[in-house]
């Protein structure tokens, strides 16, 4: 996806925010902010971001494409919604978190490393793979994430959680063969496939 | 009253042996009692949560709730969607504004939705559960049918974040919304007044990818709970319960803590005072017992 990157870099070169005008979700309120920091005050991660929202639209603003791209900081978005209910101008910015997050992930220069990054991408290939989400395996592939010594001293530190559930048959080892499923998986990837289609052309077309 | 009717969106975390099952064996239950028909909608799929947007990005995302709405428009017609999962309800209630915002986007989702054979109008309403027993039964009715008043107890009610922001319930403030508390009092219970948590963040999907981060929250969400002078905790979400509930151990470790506080569902609550047994009211569920329910739920 590098290439992407450089073809953007190279389309938008004059202009950040018209990038994330055209390609972000939401991505055309940017310019809305009024730069009060209601939202960087409401956010129960405010503390974990190296550039909080409302510095992170000044930042698109002013151009720093590498900067925006490259950060962490939309990635400490729980999805709490806060800062949207509270914003005086009324910008989805849960959404633009998100939308700024997806772009840098699609673009291939989101943070590698980044735990909700990596964690993000396990549960889109769990839930499309038979359209509901295996929790178990989706458990299990997040402790194992960062390979196979820190993914036993992860499980060893869950297994009373783990047993717990278990016990009150919120955990089903079942899950690991086969487990809940659409019946139309078919049509389900069918249906995910031409969406991203759409969504690859119109990031061509702009 | 006549039976209510209504297209089920249930969920991947109510299925059977997923961590919130036991939410929808209590919702099962209350529903019998107060007379409400959940028609599932069939071969429903994952909303991909507020998590999946990373990978999934915008229009995927949107496509798959409006398959779930499509499926529900042929099998339920005319019937209103409701969702016990706030980020069930959260992800289908936010497409279906979208596609009604934007016509682009509704010809995109439209096509994509092709591929299946399938076509969404998007034009029925989606409901969280809570909004059903609120606005179609009402306190006063819903307060008709216990049985078994939960007299004694101190709940604190944790509204938490998706069922509360960003589409509110019943018009309330997001800041403090009471709905919550006027159901435990409905149920005879005391709710704790100025709960100082009640709308904070759990960490929500984080709490797995940065559990330190999200942990510190949690313990903030209890200890309110305990300075609330609360035995128990009850909110509407499936992330919020199992967050607020699984770590207290972890977060005693940590902290030296000594929290051991069950966290139930409103629907948990309303089951046992409704005079269902512990196992209709889902109670064979909770990691941390809810001996007091579990009492009440025997006599």
């Amino acid at each position: 996806m590098s290439d992407a990157n450089t073809a953007m870099v190279e389309k938008y070169r004059n202009s950040f925010l018209k990038e994330v005008e055209a390609n972000v979700e939401e991505g055309e309120w940017v310019k809305m902010c009024m730069q009060c920091g209601v939202c960087s005050g409401s956010c129960p991660f405010g503390p974990h971001w190296a550039h909080p929202p409302q510095e992170l639209f000044m930042m698109i603003r002013a151009g720093k494409r590498e900067e925006v791209l490259t950060s962490d900081s939309m990635w400490m978005c729980t999805s709490c919604y806060n800062c949207i209910v509270r914003c005086p101008r009324e910008l989805p910015i849960t959404h633009i978190m998100h939308g700024l997050a997806n772009y840098a992930h699609r673009l291939g220069i989101a943070p590698k490393n980044q735990p909700t990054r990596k964690f993000a991408k396990l549960f889109w290939e769990n839930l499309t793979k038979k359209g509901r989400t295996n929790e178990l395996k989706l458990g299990l592939s997040l402790y194992f994430m960062n390979g196979f010594g820190d993914g036993v001293k992860t499980s060893l530190k869950m297994k009373d959680i783990g047993l717990g559930m278990l016990k009150t048959k919120r955990m089903n080892v079942g899950e690991m063969w086969g487990g809940h499923a659409c019946k139309d998986t078919n049509g389900l990837h069918a249906i995910l496939k031409k969406a991203r289609e759409i969504e690859d052309a119109k990031m061509q077309k702009f | 009253m006549a039976k209510k009717e209504y297209s089920f969106y249930p969920g991947c975390s109510s299925q059977k042996g997923a961590s919130a099952s036991n939410y929808l064996v209590s919702v099962q239950s209350m529903c019998e009692e107060l007379d409400v028909q959940l028609n599932e909608i069939p071969d429903w799929n994952c909303c991909a949560a507020s998590i999946g947007y990373a990978e999934g990005g915008e229009l995927p995302r949107l496509a798959l709730s409006a398959r779930n709405m499509a499926l529900s428009e042929q099998a339920n017609p005319g019937q209103d969607i409701v969702a016990t999962c706030a980020a069930c309800w959260l992800a289908t209630k936010e497409t279906q504004e979208r596609l009604h915002d934007s016509s682009d986007l509704m010809q995109e989702t439209n096509d994509a939705l092709a591929a299946a054979g399938l076509n969404v109008k998007a034009d029925q309403t989606v409901r969280h559960m809570v909004e059903v027993l609120i606005e179609d039964f009402g306190y006063d009715e819903l307060g008709k049918h216990v049985k078994k008043p939960l007299e004694g107890m101190k709940i604190a009610g944790y509204v938490g974040c998706q069922t509360n922001r960003p589409f509110g319930v019943d018009g309330e403030s997001f800041e403090n919304p009471k709905y919550l508390d006027k159901l435990v009092e409905t149920m005879g219970a005391e709710p704790v007044e100025d709960y100082q948590k009640k709308v904070q963040c759990c960490g929500g999907a984080l709490a797995f990818s940065e559990p330190e981060k999200s942990q510190a929250l949690i313990k903030d969400i209890v200890e309110a709970a305990y300075d609330g002078g609360a035995e128990m905790i009850v909110t509407p979400c499936p992330v919020c319960q199992m967050n607020v509930e699984v770590y207290q151990d972890q977060i005693n470790a940590t902290y030296g803590t000594k929290f051991k506080i069950p966290v139930v569902y409103y629907s948990t609550l309303m089951s046992v005072a409704y005079g269902k047994n512990g196992k209709e009211a889902g109670l064979d569920g909770q990691i941390i017992a809810a001996k007091k329910l579990e009492e009440i739920a025997a006599k």
